[in-house]
């Protein structure tokens, strides 16, 4: 399907999107003063309007714009069930989570969490299961830049795939280390502008094709899909036995919950001045985010359509390749100018769209390196050193870790991953932050213990369940130690990190401290004394 | 004012760019527009106490009228919203894998009870947003603004009095 012309012009944007990030880094560093406020909250002075594209811009991954399209064109209305999760999350953020979070915090989750508590357990806590959650949403973003513009370009290769993982991660540590959060946050806004502008553009050529009938483009779809009517219902990926169902309900629950305790998106909140401007952010994103997912609706159908689900399953067996074959066609085919050009835009769209990305979650896990655990672990005595000299080692040590795991989990799933990711942030991290705003009697033991009652039982849940061990499509095949049914472990994991909260605060010899939780209610919704 | 709120999300273009309140952002917290409810007067700042720590200002005004009328309207708009869009999300994911059957039936056209649920998602989400916003611009925002000022000025008020103790003893 690549050809020689698709690949030139594809290299050519690549090269000109990292040039203009590049010098997006160096232009926004010029006089930086190195303090933490500019390195973590870009100096707090972005409008809403630009965080609401800057926070969209980390939200959507090149999972979504290829990801979910692919999966409508595969399977039909299951792939809309997955965007529905992803947009749905944002009113829990919105309601309970941006404005509090933008008062009460600094810099990090933990931040919000340990106000009210024994502070260096607290942070230990928190900082250990941020840096988990983004490690794993870390690994899933570089084995899909991997396999992705090996895919693209056509070099499927394992040399091809292991240098662009190695790349992609450079590149974010000298986005992240030298321009902190400002450089960040242009780049996602860079990216999300590029992004929405491609998927309106293929959108309306899809719209066009059917003279704008949504109804003739979903006869279409059902039509070449090989599966008629039952390609529009729900049932063809997570219809099978109750086990697929069930699995599905905990990864609809690990979406819906999981985006108010990323901490890449959490961090996003202090880069505005105030929780006013957090929350007209919010609005932005909600208003970019859904009409992104309402289109990809469109691709989704319009490629089992045009290209045929037959052909998009030929290219890719994940359906990654969908957009870009769809794009191919509507520009005119292989061999036009038109194909050739939309081909190659959307193939620069997605890489731009990895790195943004993964240079945001970068960003979030060394604030919390730094700003949670280090300054939480570091000796006393010790010999004083910055915070953000500290942060900029951080992220070209997780970039490393990052692109080890990146080689090593190369044949993962990344469905699977992200999917992981967000059950691990709700159940280690929403039932802190949410207790900790809400409940008054909330106490130091209640809040690590919710922490870790989260993390702990998602992480060995995983490693017991099918994903491991014990069928053919394991990481490990050969040997058997799965006890637990389910790929997403968030149905049990996120009860528990919330009882784990609730026992361990009813039976702390500690009771709550009265003044503190005063100080947070009212700070949470007035801005009394925020950063 | 505020149009944007997610109801016409769908006009949002990337090129876009032009915001119409970037100019009022740097003020940040000064923006008030006239709409906002007259609220119950603050925490009057005189009845301070002698020997009072910041720890006494935030339980005061915890404790004080307006304040709780600003956390009543708070919680009486997001508990039973987030109830609600929470279990029609579970009701929607529960009901599309557990009765596919219910979900394939057609309304009109090509168009199932499944593609209905899932655009009235879409469509609550972007309601609820802008309802959530233009309730806390209403209703909160102002409140809060007079709340954040009290507990400024009676914390530099503190600190004044500090600063003029230890002068007295030198």
């Amino acid at each position: 399907m690549v050809t020689g012309d698709h690949q030139t012009l594809a290299l050519v944007l690549f090269g000109v999107f990292v040039a203009v990030t590049l010098a997006i880094t160096t232009y926004v560093s010029r006089n930086r003063q190195g303090s933490a406020e500019e390195f973590y909250a870009g100096g707090r002075l972005f409008s809403p309007m630009e965080n609401g594209f800057a926070i969209a811009g980390d939200y959507m991954s090149a999972a979504s714009f290829l990801g979910i399209s692919g999966l409508i064109a595969l399977y039909g209305y299951d792939g809309l069930l997955y965007s529905v999760g992803f947009l749905v999350a944002w009113l829990v953020v919105l309601f309970l989570v941006a404005e509090l979070v933008r008062n009460c915090g600094r810099f990090t989750l933990a931040d919000v969490v340990a106000a009210r508590m024994r502070e260096r357990p607290v942070r230990i806590a928190a900082g250990t299961s941020s840096v988990t959650v983004s490690v794993l949403y870390l690994v899933a973003q570089m084995v899909g830049a991997g396999s992705l513009v090996a895919l693209l370009l056509g070099g499927t290769s394992e040399a091809a795939q292991a240098w662009t993982v190695i790349g992609v991660g450079a590149l974010m540590v000298i986005y992240v280390s030298m321009g902190g959060m400002r450089a960040t946050t242009w780049i996602q806004i860079v990216k999300a502008v590029l992004l929405m502008a491609g998927a309106i553009a293929l959108t309306v050529l899809v719209l066009m094709r059917f003279h704008g009938d949504f109804d003739q483009l979903l006869r279409t779809a059902a039509d070449r899909s090989g599966h008629g009517e039952q390609f529009l219902a729900p049932g063809l990926k997570y219809g099978g036995d109750w086990t697929a169902r069930f699995d599905f309900i905990s990864l609809g629950l690990a979406l819906v919950l999981g985006t108010a305790g990323l901490p890449h998106i959490l961090s996003r909140f202090y880069t505005v001045p105030t929780a006013r401007a957090a929350r007209r952010s919010v609005v932005w994103s909600i208003g970019l985010i859904g009409s992104f997912y309402l289109m990809t609706i469109v691709l989704g159908f319009g490629a089992a359509a045009i290209v045929g689900t037959d052909a998009v399953r030929g290219s890719n067996a994940a359906g990654n390749t969908a957009v870009p074959l769809l794009a191919l066609d509507l520009g005119g085919g292989a061999d036009s100018t038109g194909g050739t050009v939309l081909f190659a835009v959307v193939a620069a769209v997605a890489f731009a769209t990895i790195l943004a990305v993964v240079a945001g979650i970068t960003l979030a896990s060394s604030a919390s390196v730094a700003h949670d655990l280090y300054a939480s672990l570091r000796r006393k005595h010790a010999k004083q050193r910055s915070e953000v000299a500290v942060a900029r080692v951080a992220a070209a040590g997780i970039g490393a870790v990052a692109i080890g795991l990146g080689l090593v989990a190369r044949d993962l799933n990344v469905a699977f991953l992200v999917g992981l990711a967000f059950a691990v942030a709700a159940s280690a991290n929403l039932p802190a932050l949410l207790y900790s705003l809400f409940w008054r009697r909330f106490t130091t033991r209640g809040a690590v213990w919710s922490v870790y009652g989260g993390l702990l039982p998602a992480l060995v849940l995983v490693a017991l369940s099918p994903v491991v061990s014990g069928s053919a499509g394991s990481l490990f095949p050969g040997v058997d130690f799965q006890y637990f049914p389910l790929e997403n472990p968030g149905l049990v994991s996120i009860p528990l990190g919330f009882l784990a909260g609730w026992f361990g605060t009813v039976i702390s010899p500690d009771r709550a401290d009265a003044a503190k939780h005063a100080e947070t209610e009212v700070r949470s919704l007035t801005g009394a004394g925020a950063a | 004012m505020e149009k944007h709120d997610g109801r016409d999300a769908g006009q949002i273009r990337a090129g876009d760019l032009k915001d119409p309140w970037y100019d009022e952002l740097a003020s940040g917290w000064g923006e008030l527009d006239g709409t906002g409810t007259p609220t119950a007067p603050a925490v009057p700042a005189q009845v301070a106490p002698p020997e009072r720590s910041a720890a006494d200002i935030y339980l005061e005004v915890q404790a004080s009228a307006a304040f709780q009328e600003v956390r009543r309207r708070y919680r009486r708009f997001v508990i039973p919203a987030v109830a609600a869009f929470f279990t029609w999300y579970v009701a929607y994911v529960v009901t599309a894998t557990a009765a596919p059957g219910l979900m394939a039936r057609p309304v009109s056209g090509a168009v199932n009870v499944a593609m209905v649920a899932g655009l009235a998602q879409f469509a609550t989400t972007f309601l609820l947003t802008w309802a959530y916003a233009r309730h806390a611009r209403l209703r909160r925002d102002r409140a809060a603004l007079d709340l954040r000022w009290t507990v400024f000025e009676q914390k530099r008020e503190q600190e004044r009095k500090r600063e003029r103790e230890q002068g007295a003893e030198w």
